[in-house]
Parts: structure tokens; sequence; C-alpha cells
């Protein structure tokens, strides 16, 4: 079979069982990609994770374009991300045209307040992990004060003092680039 | 879709794209930045549709951040929207990672990069726990000790004791839909006394 075509599809799975955000694809990656097809080994794959995590952007599309540009060029880096695309696509556009068709029913509104906790709790919970990325550089269990990051911390209080102080007119933007910025600097001086 | 000014596809565009350049981490990094542009900056969504929002895109397949384009996208301009919010979202991290992909070793060793990408790790916790403290200061608003509980039970289940972020949802989801069909059978039962009562 033609390896784009073959990319095609096995990017498709990927979309399509990757439930949860971009972890969830990385071993379904790694399933289609180095087991069932051979194309790269595991040691490119453990590269790949590692520049799929410390770039913006999805982790799954780093991933699909990485893997496309690694084995054939510009041209598959398209069709890898088109197949890991299109069944959130499809799935997406179908929710979204029942969700605005029946929020407004009493049943409905009841069912989504009880998911909007939920929401709130899990946004909650992934700025934990990364602050504790950023404080320790671990989680939860490896937690070690004497390993505290004080500037970093120092960087998170004034962000979320700016944030909180000037609201809408502080955008995220600024603030992620402001520590990038202000903490490298302070790192290379320290 | 409100408003059909095709302005807001190029608003759209541009939104998506810089929040997909600058998103470090997990898709609930983006749907904190999301929050904060579509919801307070542009107005353009209430706060619980975002929240819907959220989490309809954390159970379905696929990147969270496009799952999110999609939907918003439609909201604000139908499907053309829903095409226009993904090119925003997936042309950033395609083009970077094509770009880093030639010089990806020197990229993996540079120290600059290595601190500048953990040190920004404190302004996204920032933002993060920023769109956190708004969203539950509104659960707290609510009164609804039921609502005030669901959402301390999910924080202590994600955070202390690592369910996942899809069961979390299932589980409230079952919850809402008993909730729903209670609410449904005794304002039948309700209905039924009220036919009943003239006759008494």
């Amino acid at each position: 079979m033609n390896l784009l075509v073959k990319l095609f599809f096995s990017f498709i799975q990927v979309g399509l069982f990757s439930v949860g955000g971009g972890y969830a694809a990385i071993p379904l990656i790694q399933e289609q990609i180095v087991n069932v097809h051979g194309l790269m080994t595991l040691e490119e794959f453990t590269d790949l994770i590692t520049i799929a995590e410390m770039t913006p952007g999805p982790i799954s599309i780093n991933s699909s374009t990485f893997v496309g540009t690694r084995l054939a060029g510009p041209f598959g880096a398209i069709i890898c991300t088109l197949g890991c695309i299109l069944p959130s696509f499809i799935i997406c556009l179908t929710l979204a045209h029942f969700y605005y068709k029946y929020r407004t029913l009493g049943a409905v509104q009841t069912i989504l307040a009880a998911l909007r906790p939920a929401v709130v709790a899990l946004i909650g919970s992934a700025g934990i992990s990364i602050l504790l990325l950023a404080l320790f550089q671990s989680d939860l269990a490896g937690v070690n004060f004497a390993n505290t990051r004080w500037l970093d911390f120092g960087l998170f209080a004034g962000g979320l003092f700016l944030l909180r102080r000037y609201k809408e007119k502080m955008s995220a933007i600024t603030i992620i680039f402001g520590t990038g910025i202000i903490g490298t600097v302070l790192y290379l001086l320290v | 879709m409100k408003e059909k000014n095709p302005k807001i596809l190029w608003t759209l565009f541009k939104t998506m794209f810089v929040l997909s350049a600058c998103t470090f981490g997990g898709g609930f990094v983006i749907v904190s930045l999301m929050k904060k542009k579509f919801v307070e900056e542009l107005k353009w969504l209430e706060e619980d549709e975002m929240l819907d929002i959220t989490a309809i895109t954390q159970s379905s397949p696929g990147p969270l951040p496009i799952n999110a384009s999609v939907i918003i996208g439609y909201r604000m301009y139908g499907i053309v929207g829903s095409l226009v919010a993904i090119l925003g979202t997936a042309i950033p991290p395609m083009v970077i990672i094509s770009i880093i992909c030639v010089f990806y070793t020197q990229f993996r060793t540079n120290r600059i990069i290595a601190i500048a990408l953990q040190v920004m790790r404190a302004g996204v916790a920032a933002v993060i726990l920023d769109v956190t403290i708004g969203l539950a200061q509104n659960i707290l608003k609510t009164k609804s000790a039921l609502h005030i509980a669901l959402m301390v039970i999910a924080f202590v289940a994600a955070v202390f004791l690592k369910v996942s972020a899809i069961l979390i949802i299932l589980i409230c989801l079952a919850i809402g839909i008993i909730l729903a069909a209670v609410g449904h059978f005794s304002k039948q039962k309700n209905e039924r006394n009220l036919d009943h009562e003239p006759t008494c």
C-alpha cells in the first residue's frame, strides 16, 4: 500500500480512538507507527514525544506533523494531520449541532449544570499539575519542598496577581511570554 | 450563530492562530486561554456555554483544541467557521514542528530554550488557576450544595486519586441524567395531582 494512504488511515484511527486529549494519542501513534507498520524505531519515537511536549500546540497535531515530515516530507505532514483531525471534525460538528439545537431544553439544562462543576474541577486539576511541574519539576507524589524553585514561584505569584488585579485587560499571552522572558533572563543572570 | 458578519471569520482565525501558537501543555491550557479570550475579551460566548463546550470536547475523541475549534467555529459561522477555526489551530504547530524537525538536535540540547520552556510553565499555571478561581466563584455563587459538592469531589478525584477526566465527566453526566429524569417524573406527578384537584 502507498505510504501516504497508509499514514492517512493510521492517523484516522489515532484521531478516532484518542479520547481525552493528547496523552491518550501517544500510545495509539506508537501502536500504529512503531508496532504495526514499523515506520519508526522506538528511539525516534521517544524523541518525537519529547519534541511534541516541548513545543506549543496540541500534542497529537505535533506528533502527526512530526511523523509525517519524517516519513514523507511536508506533504506527509499535511496528510497525517488531516487524518488525525477528520474524525474530530465530523463528531464535534454533529455534537455542536445537537448542543445548540437542544441546550435550552429543561432536561438538557439540568444535565449540563451537573457537568459544569466537573469541568471547573478538571481545569483546576490541570492547573495544579502544571504548577507542580513549574515549582518542583515533578508530579504530586514527587513533591519535595527542599527543591522548591522560588524564582518560578515568584513568577507564578506575580502572574496570578496581575491576572486577578487587571482581569480582562491582562491577556494570557502577555503573562505567559512575560514570565518566559523575565524568567529566562533572571536564570541566566543568577 | 448570532452574527453573520464575515469579518468575524478573520478574528476567529487570528485568535485561534495566536492561542494555538502559544499553548504549551495539554488541552485544558488552551481551554483556559479560550475562556479568557472568547468569554472575557471578545464576549462571543457565555461562561456556561464555554464550560459545556469543554465537556463536549473532553468527551469526544481527537485533539481537544481541534474539537473546541470545531464547536466554537460552528457557533460563530457554521461549517465555514469550523473549517476556519481548525486552520487557525492547526497551522502554527505544523509550521513550528516542520522547522524543528530540521534542527531538532540543536533544539533539544539548547540551554536557553530549555530554561524558557521551564519558566513559562509558571505563567501557564497562573493563567489556568486565574481562570479556575473565576469559574469556581461562579459555581459557589449558585449556592447549590449539590453542584458545589460535585466540584469539590471531582477536584479531589482528579488531583489526589488520579481518576481520568473522561471518567469524571461520564459520572457527572450520569448524575445529571438521573437528576433530569427525577425532575421529569416529579413534574409529571405534580401535573397529575393538579389535574385531580378540580374534581376534589
